[in-house]
């Protein structure tokens, strides 16, 4: 069984659809990727299945629950994590703040801080900054190792490369990767950029105008 | 704890030093009375810097649980034996009102603009309400509601098992300022808490917050309820300190707390407090500028809506945190003096200009 089935999916913003006929499947430790042009729906996507917006049709169903009625909360504490574009750190929070805010919410000890904070040596000089004060990438690095606090079996990612260094950009191929073998994680990952796509991703969806395209190899879903 | 953090606790410490220890010894009993109904009011500010400046709910309607405690303390005196009973029961009704109407307005979503405009229509309802319980027919057991009027009858606290002996002015001053600080306390220990840090973190990013794990809906409606209850105690004390009337939850009276706050210094709890003091002193040192028959030289509420009004364009972060700010350039540019002081008398002296 798969750990994410998404079928029929419709949602949008007010009366105004984006998503329609949505359909895919995740399942445990795969990583799928979702490429589209601005405004095809990629991030709606992502919304509404971390229940930011709610689907106005369809199922959800997460590890064998349909959590399409579900709010926000609820499925986080499910195991589906949500690391949404511009990143929302707490800007008054520190970064060690930030992440044990993650942790308490998921019911986790403190200890995984410390655990993420290894992960990313990254974080070490930057603990007790705040989180409004970190460049793009330092941000970047904080809300996926945040989101892992809340240890998730899905990270929804959403394009998590917008306007970081490419250095950066490395390490975080890297340290995801490294998650997957390590914990099994699962990640819908949703993005412009090609080559991190091509870096990451088992597989490779294409999104045009709110409908998802079949299984599709790289070369031939890529942006040109 | 920072050194900050050390020299605010100080100079609360002193404060409290200074109006239970300096002020009862040589005030008169004007400043007694007057100086109760300032701590009522300014815990009635404090609940709204409580849950406006750290949890960003704005409820324009926070003399209703200040009004409901004062109303409900009085009925429950006149028809109990016991007036410190009397005020529980006015804490928890405040409280509980507070719960009822915070639950459905956060499970409904309520927010923003909206929620400030269904708090101060409750208010009103609450005053309309009150305003025409003139006649028999509107007493409760003892206790008449008496309309326009109040309840001049309100009885005044007396010690657990002696309710016959009302505290006097001076002790009900005492108690109010005691009371003060204690909420004042209760606050800054909240705000440090898990549940606080939560909260805060709700009011900066309420969608992330429940993206991550957090059921905003019940930290809100726990820092709403902790607002109701803390409003409660400033209205007890109000009551006790003159009597209860509509007043209590009049437009006037919401609108007066939001300009204490804002002229105070939204986000602080300290702000508020100042700001209601201030302003409560200037407005009644204005109303008793008498110049003739039954005519103030200025209205109070006219020189409030300029202070507000100069507050917002001039000192937009209110009094408290821009007097901080200045502090803190004072101190930056103290030490880089005494930091260019310090170097240049480490150069040898054939270097020295």
């Amino acid at each position: 069984m798969s750990l994410l089935t998404v079928s029929d999916l419709a949602a949008g913003y007010g009366q105004i659809g984006i998503l329609r006929d949505v359909a895919l499947t995740v399942d445990k430790g795969e990583i799928l990727g979702v490429l589209g042009h601005n405004g095809m729906g990629k991030s709606t996507l992502l919304k509404a299945l971390s229940g930011a917006i709610p689907a106005t049709r369809g199922s959800i169903v997460f590890e064998g629950v349909d959590v399409a009625g579900e709010p926000p909360f609820r499925r986080a504490r499910r195991g589906l994590g949500y690391v949404s574009q511009g990143r929302q750190i707490f800007p008054a929070l520190t970064a060690r703040e930030n992440m044990e805010y993650a942790a308490r919410a998921a019911g986790q000890p403190l200890e995984i801080v410390d655990d993420m904070i290894e992960r990313f040596p990254r974080l070490t000089p930057i603990l007790d900054r705040a989180g409004g004060v970190l460049s793009g990438g330092e941000q970047q690095i904080l809300a996926l190792a945040r989101c892992l606090c809340g240890r998730p079996s899905l990270i929804l990612l959403d394009e998590p490369t917008e306007g970081i260094q490419p250095s950066i950009r490395d390490e975080i191929v890297e340290t995801l990767l490294r998650l997957r073998r390590s914990l099994g994680l699962s990640i819908l990952l949703v993005e412009q950029n090609v080559k991190f796509m091509g870096d990451l991703a088992d597989r490779v969806l294409h999104m045009e105008k709110g409908r998802l395209s079949a299984d599709a190899a790289l070369e031939t879903a890529s942006m040109a | 704890m920072t050194l900050r953090d050390a020299l605010g606790w100080l100079l609360v410490g002193a404060a409290a030093l200074y109006a239970l220890v300096a002020v009862p010894a040589g005030g008169e009993l004007t400043t007694m009375i007057n100086g109760s109904i300032y701590a009522s009011y300014a815990i009635l500010a404090l609940s709204l810097a409580l849950i406006w400046g750290y949890a960003g709910i704005l409820s324009f309607g926070q003399a209703a649980f200040f009004g409901l405690a004062g109303y409900v303390y009085a009925v429950a005196g006149l028809n109990l034996e016991s007036t410190p009973l009397a005020a529980v029961i006015a804490v928890a009704a405040a409280a509980g009102f507070a719960a009822l109407l915070g639950y459905f307005m956060f499970w409904g979503r309520i927010s923003d603009v909206y929620l400030g405009v269904i708090t101060l229509t409750v208010s009103l309802i609450l005053y309309r309400f009150i305003n025409q319980t003139a006649g028999e027919e509107w007493t409760i057991g003892a206790a008449p509601l008496g309309g326009f009027n109040g309840i001049p009858s309100t009885p005044i606290l007396a010690p657990p098992g002696h309710p016959d002996e009302p505290f006097l002015p001076e002790q009900i001053y005492m108690l109010a300022v005691a009371a003060l600080f204690a909420c004042y306390v209760i606050c800054k220990l909240a705000m440090a808490t898990r549940f606080g840090r939560a909260v805060i973190a709700i009011r900066e990013n309420e969608g992330r917050a429940e993206l991550l794990g957090y059921d905003t809906r019940l930290y809100k409606l726990g820092i709403f309820t902790l607002g109701g209850a803390i409003a409660g105690v400033g209205g007890v004390l109000f009551a006790n300190s003159v009597f209860v009337s509509p007043n209590m939850f009049s437009l006037q009276t919401n609108g007066q707390v939001i300009i204490w706050v804002i002229v105070g210094g939204l986000g602080t709890f300290a702000g508020p407090v100042i700001g209601c003091f201030l302003l409560m002193a200037l407005s009644t040192g204005l109303g008793s500028l008498d110049a003739g028959p039954s005519f103030a030289v200025l209205d109070p509420n006219l020189v409030m809506g300029v202070v507000l009004t100069l507050c917002v364009l001039g000192l937009r972060q209110g009094l408290l945190p821009t007097a901080l700010a200045f502090g803190g350039r004072l101190v930056a540019k103290a030490r880089a003096t005494r930091g260019r002081g310090a170097a240049e008398l480490r150069r040898p002296a054939e270097e020295r200009p």
